[in-house]
């Protein structure tokens, strides 16, 4: 299975096996980001993507709203990947995306060090 | 040290990309929608961008926005109707705007034209309608020479000091499919400009060339890698370049090849001239370009003009500026009850021959199918046919004899589309907002023609202010060109009473000119209907603290940021506003049932949603 991860239009979208998986201007509740207990994240644009095991992770570009500090994130966890034996039109079998609920990353994301790579990559990231 | 990628858009370009993009997108025209295989999506749609058309944002797939590229604006007689036939016939999608209707084109602030719901199956039917009429979509979008801007009267300004029409033409005719400039790194923007004002908006080009003189002769000068995308607003570089109007060609060309070799292909986020510019200084440009990419000695720059452009200089109509309307009040005329064509093209303006151009108020740039076939009616009944685009999103009939002034000012139409807008109306620009983009944050055309009806039926402007201008920008990219207006908005979202709703930041202060500055942020996160009321109080405030004939765009110079963001004081008003909520988890803002799931989209050839497999 190969799933192909990309951050497409100037950052607005991540792309999963082709697909628009999570966008922007959401509001996300990170930890880590910045002092705030709990940072309300406006996402403002994706700046990579990666796989970690099945977990689809994201950086992003964006501002905490309570706080106003803005910047990068970490790695976060936006969806998995799943096998799917559903048919599709291309040959081959392909990845299908679990998003996370209202895309927000799971409480505690955006903890990792921030070198910290993803385990491994399908696809490339990418930046428009 | 990591290894040296390309991006996947470099190899999806390396693989397939100008010219012959178009051959694929016929076939799968041909064969529809479904027939782009799934797994390729990402591909093709990067590479239709060439051919200008964009993929509508989340909710709205297998729809287009279609963008035709009109060099400096200029749309020849017909055109306008031809353009007006296409919005009609195959833009309308499956929703209305509550605006605007059902079919309507959009004038952009790179004197383009853009088009949405465009179905794929439709395009080949498109393109021999746009072409077989001198109109085209290529390099609308995409990686290469973009549309041509200018000043918007070029070869009909009275004032004009170097004839600039002949030389964007030029350059739009030599790079428009030259397989050594369809693929650079990335877009490429360039303005001639002509005319004493600065209307060709050359400081946010990768290349301007801007009128200059030297040693007698008339010509341009050169700069560099201006731009306003993505938080790093830059504006232009002088390169100490002076061309004539025969070597524009040769020199454009040297420096789209420059970073066609040079720019950065290995992050897209920093491959813009720009950038470069950055990088390298202006100096190392110049040296690399006479090195390897001209073949004659590059002359110094001449002495420039921009000490007399007047186009938003944040100084309205000075005295003794050189107006494109200069001579109008002086001969009592029609003309001369239109003031302030310095800054906008808007009014009746007299051309260098015995006519007259008519600019009338396209509110954000969006007019409706019908009536755009109706201008072009009027403009053949009245004018010539010829029809221009500003970079303030309005329009221009040229052409008007004096004796047809009255009778073409008493159309019915002009009601709409105005020669005489309140300066909140004439100020406004929008972005398309997240009717369509994906990168917006906001909705945002449909809010700036409520946030301008508000204003002017509720606020007035101090003395002596009669241009103020509010850009709208759904996100950072800058569409709407925020950062160069004297109110700056720009897409964010925030909470009110524990409800995530779309709100705007706010600048103030931008502008061109002969010392071109962009705005300051001071408030963030403003609500969106809190807006406003924001700039009433702002101007308010203005009013009572300016000193003695201050300008809006002085006083914010003159005054700290901590100051300033005092002077906002955004509050609830009369004003409503229907698009709170998250409009970018809409399929479409204005539906009535308008949750992602209860969109129509993708839709299929036979005009059924395909249905959805997983």
């Amino acid at each position: 299975m190969t799933a192909p991860l990309r951050v497409l239009d100037d950052g607005a979208w991540l792309s999963v096996s082709d697909s628009r998986a999570v966008g922007v201007g959401e509001l996300w509740r990170l930890s880590g980001f910045c002092e705030c207990e709990q940072a309300d994240f406006v996402v403002e644009g994706f700046t990579g993507t990666g796989v970690d095991g099945r977990t689809v992770e994201v950086r992003a570009y964006g501002t905490c709203i309570v706080c106003n500090e803005e910047g990068p994130t970490d790695w976060l966890p936006v969806g998995r990947l799943v096998d799917t034996d559903t048919p599709r039109r291309t040959d081959g079998e392909r990845g299908v995306f679990h998003k996370l609920a209202n895309s927000a990353p799971a409480a505690g994301a955006g903890s990792r060090g921030a070198t910290e790579q993803p385990a491994t990559r399908s696809g490339s990231s990418e930046n428009l | 040290m990591g290894l040296c990628m390309p991006t996947d858009v470099e190899e999806w370009k390396s693989e397939v990309y100008g010219q012959e993009i178009r051959d694929h997108l016929m076939e799968f025209a041909e064969e529809g929608w479904e027939s782009i295989p799934d797994d390729e999506h990402d591909a093709w749609f990067e590479r239709f961008k060439w051919w200008g058309l964009y993929h509508q944002r989340a909710g709205q797939e297998s729809y287009f926005m279609m963008r035709i590229g009109t060099p400096n604006g200029v749309l020849e007689p017909g055109q306008l109707e031809v353009v007006g036939e296409v919005a009609n016939e195959y833009a309308r999608g499956p929703a209305e705007n509550p605006e605007f209707g059902a079919a309507y084109a959009d004038f952009t602030t790179r004197q383009s034209i853009q088009l949405h719901w465009i179905r794929l199956e439709d395009v080949p039917e498109v393109f021999d309608k746009l072409e077989s009429n001198g109109l085209t979509t290529q390099q609308a979008c995409g990686d290469s020479w973009r549309n041509i801007v200018g000043c918007p009267v070029a070869g009909k300004d009275a004032n004009e000091v170097v004839d600039a029409l002949p030389v964007a033409e030029n350059l739009n005719e030599t790079f428009k499919g030259d397989e050594d400039h369809s693929n650079l790194p990335r877009k490429w923007k360039v303005s001639v400009t002509g005319c004493r004002e600065g209307c060709g908006q050359g400081d946010i080009n990768d290349l301007a060339l801007e009128p200059a003189e030297k040693n007698g002769r008339m010509g341009f000068n050169v700069r560099v890698g201006g731009g306003l995308a993505r938080n790093e607003p830059r504006l232009a570089r002088g390169l100490d370049v002076f061309v004539e109007p025969d070597q524009a060609e040769a020199v454009s060309g040297g420096l789209s090849a420059l970073f066609r070799e040079y720019g950065d292909r290995e992050n897209r986020y920093n491959a813009r001239m720009k950038f470069l510019v950055d990088e390298w200084g202006a100096q190392e440009v110049r040296e690399t370009l006479q090195e390897e990419f001209v073949d004659f000695e590059l002359e110094r720059a001449g002495e420039d003009l921009r000490d007399q452009y007047t186009y938003n200089a944040g100084t309205g109509p000075a005295a003794g500026s050189h107006d494109h309307a200069d001579g109008a009040a002086a001969d009592g005329g029609v003309a001369a009850q239109y003031p302030g064509g310095d800054h906008d093209h808007i009014g009746v303006h007299p051309q260098g021959d015995d006519n007259f151009y008519v600019g009338l108020n396209v509110m954000v740039g969006r007019m409706g199918a019908a009536d755009c076939l109706e201008l072009a009616e009027l403009a053949d009944d009245y004018g010539s046919g010829e029809v221009r685009l500003t970079q303030r999103q309005n329009v221009i009939v040229t052409d008007v004899p004096e004796s047809e002034l009255d009778a073409f000012l008493a159309e019915p139409l002009l009601d709409d589309y105005a020669p005489d807008p309140s300066p909140f109306e004439r100020g406004s620009i929008a972005c398309t907002g997240t009717e369509f983009c994906s990168l917006s944050i906001v909705e945002t055309k449909n809010r700036q023609v409520r946030f301008a009806r508000w204003l002017k039926g509720n606020v007035d402007l101090p003395d002596g202010i009669e241009e103020f201008h509010i850009h709208l920008s759904g996100c950072t990219a800058s569409c709407a060109q925020p950062q160069i207006a004297d109110v700056s908005l720009r897409g964010m979202k925030t909470r009110k009473n524990g409800e995530a709703v779309e709100a705007l930041d706010i600048g103030l202060g931008g502008g061109l000119g002969e010392d071109p500055r962009f705005a300051d942020w001071v408030a963030q996160r403003v609500p969106a209907d809190e807006v406003p009321g924001a700039i009433e109080n702002l101007l308010a405030n203005f009013a009572e603290a300016r000193e003695d004939g201050e300008s809006f765009r002085e006083f914010v110079e003159n005054r700290d940021e901590e100051t300033l963001a005092e002077l906002i004081e955004p509050e609830e008003t009369s004003y409503t506003d229907p698009y709170m909520h998250n409009t970018k988890l809409t399929w479409y803002p204005y539906a009535e049932e308008d949750d992602m799931d209860d969109g129509p989209a993708p839709v299929a050839s036979d005009d059924y949603p395909v249905e959805s497999d997983d």
